[in-house]
């Protein structure tokens, strides 16, 4: 009995050594690379942005100048998501918002799109999607410009009924065979425009919501 | 080792117990990844760098690891280097990070990781387990890029897409178009492209090795006929 009771117990002690080794080496290649992993994960944000946000628009550090947006249904979102202010000498230029079409063709498009102070598109792009490959994938800019459709674009030459694809009787292309998802993403354009008009005094209000999370 | 004993186990990786297409496993990766050249080769190198780091690890402490927790603590280790291996990636090849995405952390559950330690380095040195995970992780690569070169030509008409997100900006032109203004055949890169990709690769294999069997039938045999036939 003693000597199964010490081997065993040798046997957890031999696993804990294994287990704080590995602890060991993860935590500092962890602490290693963590800084680059920031950088690299910013530079790709940035890189977006500055796609959608032509960048003779702002002059300052847009990545650090963010707001937390509550979930909301007209953007779509049902987690805390992060808009991005761009300022041209201290005046509110445009902002980055977060959306997301819930109804594509197979499941949620991610977007990001910019708006103008005045209402207009910057420019949208499709973070993420499951469309289908070579059918419904034309929402991607390299494989088509589609979505520059909507750039210049805004609520105040459009009315709610061009907000549709042409099939719909609205304004935006599509292609033959895959109507659902540039569909969806029109929606979710549209309804974005309208979050933004009914928040732009709050979406631009100087970063007091940012300090008040560094305080927490 | 010697000489002999390296190039056996590089042939045992590359072609005879080639993990892709001979042992079966690692369907899982071989599958989802293999879409274009890009993704495939680069999925591949990630497990081969595992694989081997997995055998140097793993074999220097094999006679230090008792029989019962073994495999708890094979895992431990290649799981430590699969996070090490993301983390770098993450860190200094976002783009390629971002496609393999979900793929990396489960190169830990590939099976051909595991499968390796478990047959080789445990038994093996550590030069030699190395070595051989090594081998295994590059015939898995050899296999991807195949696959992914198949399914990238008929499925996109394109070879090496993607190439930017692993060189940099600067490799934007290497793309090749094989098939100028192709409309792309959907299945292909769809799932059941793989299968059919992959099976059709194991069909080919098979043919290989079923000719060079018959020639080796065939000689012995034949050597005193063909001295014969010479003669007369």
């Amino acid at each position: 009995m003693k000597r199964i009771a010490r081997s065993t117990l040798q046997t957890a002690a031999n696993l804990i050594f294994f287990a704080v080794i590995a602890t060991a080496i993860l935590a500092s290649v962890f602490f290693m690379t963590h800084d680059a992993i920031v950088k690299s994960e910013e530079a790709e944000k940035m890189k977006l942005i500055t796609q959608i946000v032509p960048t003779t628009l702002f002059d300052n550090d847009i990545i650090q100048d963010k707001l937390n947006v509550a979930p909301n249904p007209l953007l779509g979102t049902e987690e805390v998501t992060i808009a991005y202010r761009a300022r041209l000498k201290g005046e509110p230029s445009a902002v980055v918002l977060e959306s997301i079409a819930p109804d594509g063709y197979s499941g949620k498009i991610f977007l990001i799109l910019a708006v103008r102070a005045n209402g207009e598109l910057a420019g949208v792009r499709v973070v993420t999607h499951k469309e289908t490959p070579g059918l419904g994938d034309y929402i991607e800019l390299p494989k088509d410009p589609w979505i520059k459709g909507f750039d210049g674009k805004s609520r105040e030459v459009y009315k709610d009924d061009d907000w549709k694809v042409k099939k719909d009787g609205g304004q935006f292309a599509y292609m033959a065979g895959a109507t659902i998802t540039p569909r969806a993403i029109v929606k979710a354009v549209n309804k974005a425009l309208i979050y933004y008009a009914e928040n732009r005094e709050q979406l631009f209000a100087v970063s007091e919501p940012v300090k008040k999370e560094k305080r927490k | 080792m010697t000489l002999q004993e390296f190039r056996d186990i590089f042939h045992n990786g590359m072609w005879k117990q080639n993990p892709g297409i001979v042992q079966l496993l690692g369907l899982c990766p071989l599958l989802a990844v293999s879409s274009t050249v890009v993704n495939g080769v680069s999925l591949g190198l990630a497990t081969a760098v595992v694989m081997a780091l997995s055998g140097a690890s793993i074999a220097p402490i094999r006679n230090y690891v008792p029989n019962e927790i073994r495999i708890p603590v094979f895992i431990l280790i290649i799981a430590v280097l699969v996070t090490v291996v993301q983390y770098l990636m993450n860190a200094y090849m976002y783009g390629l990070y971002v496609v393999l995405g979900i793929f990396i952390p489960l190169i830990v559950t590939n099976c051909i990781v595991l499968a390796r330690v478990e047959a080789f380095a445990s038994k093996n040195g550590a030069l030699a387990s190395a070595w051989d995970g090594f081998a295994m992780g590059l015939g898995l690569t050899a296999v991807l890029g195949v696959l992914g070169a198949i399914r990238e030509v008929i499925g996109k008409g394109t070879l090496f897409s993607g190439i930017d997100l692993a060189l940099g900006d600067m490799a934007q032109g290497w793309v090749l178009h094989v098939i100028p203004d192709y409309k792309g055949f959907l299945l292909a890169i769809l799932p059941p492209g793989a299968f059919i990709g992959l099976g059709l690769l194991i069909a080919g294999k098979n043919w290989l090795n079923l000719r060079a069997e018959a020639k080796a039938r065939n000689k012995p045999v034949s050597t005193p006929m063909t001295g014969e036939a010479v003669q007369g």
